[in-house]
């Protein structure tokens, strides 16, 4: 069944599909709660419960919007894609391989496109959780889950590096520079 | 009873799954058969091969099923061998 459904990946280049959906969304998911941390941070005195809920909240919709809109993009590609393949075979494809892809492809891409904000958001606000749950951090959860946003956002850096085959740092430290002026930006305003 | 024992079939078929897939794919449902897929032509979208199973009994059918899960169409049948030896009693 795996070698299946890596055959049917493989058919329709969705690897590199699902490579480039998760680093854009998984991008858009851990920079999203870094501003949403870096944003308590400079209210101060915002209750975990708030904080947690309005993370929540956003990885929700971030999740929901990714799956959605993946979905809907991939399943008319692929069925476009599958119908150019039919004409110039002269065929009905229907019970090929190719069809059981185009159906099923679009569900995969859809799903890694809604997990990568979803999981990259549950990653840096763990600290709230454990603060919740009662565990005690070295740190505020706010700094624990700030240094977490920019480690996660250093790590798809470095991931986009190794896949574009340049040396890794520079890769990260770009990422990281996005997300350093992204902090600045939103400690300069004040409302 | 006649046995088909080589058959050489002229297959349109998408570029993925390449020339080795299709083939490995093939032979995955016809054990014991050797199988061949030549390139003849490359299209924008597709490739003509000859697909040459040879068997100490091919099921023809499944061949037909694989070539068509595997996005194929079977334009002819350009060659076919059947042996139907009489088996001479001690």
């Amino acid at each position: 069944m795996l070698n299946y459904i890596r055959f049917l990946i493989r058919i329709t280049h969705a690897h590199r599909i699902f490579r480039r959906y998760f680093v854009v969304n998984g991008f858009d998911g851990a920079l999203t709660t870094l501003g949403l941390i870096v944003g308590f941070y400079s209210a101060e005195n915002v209750a975990v419960s708030v904080m947690i809920s309005a993370c929540m909240g956003a990885a929700i919709a971030l999740a929901v919007s990714g799956f959605s809109s993946a979905y809907v993009s991939e399943a008319a590609e692929r069925e476009k894609e599958l119908k150019d393949l039919e004409q110039s075979l002269i065929k009905n494809l229907d019970d090929s391989a190719h069809a059981t892809a185009a159906r099923l492809v679009p569900i995969l891409v859809a799903v890694v496109n809604g997990m990568a904000p979803l999981s990259m958001s549950l990653i840096i606000i763990s600290p709230l959780f454990l603060v919740q749950a009662g565990v005690e951090l070295p740190y505020r959860p706010l700094e624990c889950a700030t240094a977490l946003a920019f480690l996660t956002l250093f790590l798809l850096g470095a991931f986009l590096g190794k896949i574009s085959g340049r040396f890794w740092l520079w890769s990260s430290l770009r990422t990281l520079a996005i997300a350093l002026i992204t902090a600045v930006i939103i400690l300069s305003l004040e409302y | 009873m006649p046995l088909l024992t080589r058959i050489a079939l002229d297959v349109l078929k998408p570029h993925i799954p390449n020339a080795l897939e299709f083939a490995n794919a093939i032979s995955e449902n016809s054990p014991g058969c050797k199988i061949t897929v030549t390139v003849i032509e490359v299209d924008e979208k597709t490739e003509t091969t000859m697909v040459t199973i040879e068997g100490d009994n091919i099921d023809y059918d499944k061949i037909v099923n694989s070539v068509t899960t595997l996005g194929g169409s079977i334009h002819s049948i350009d060659e076919v061998t059947v042996s139907n030896f009489i088996q001479e009693a001690e």
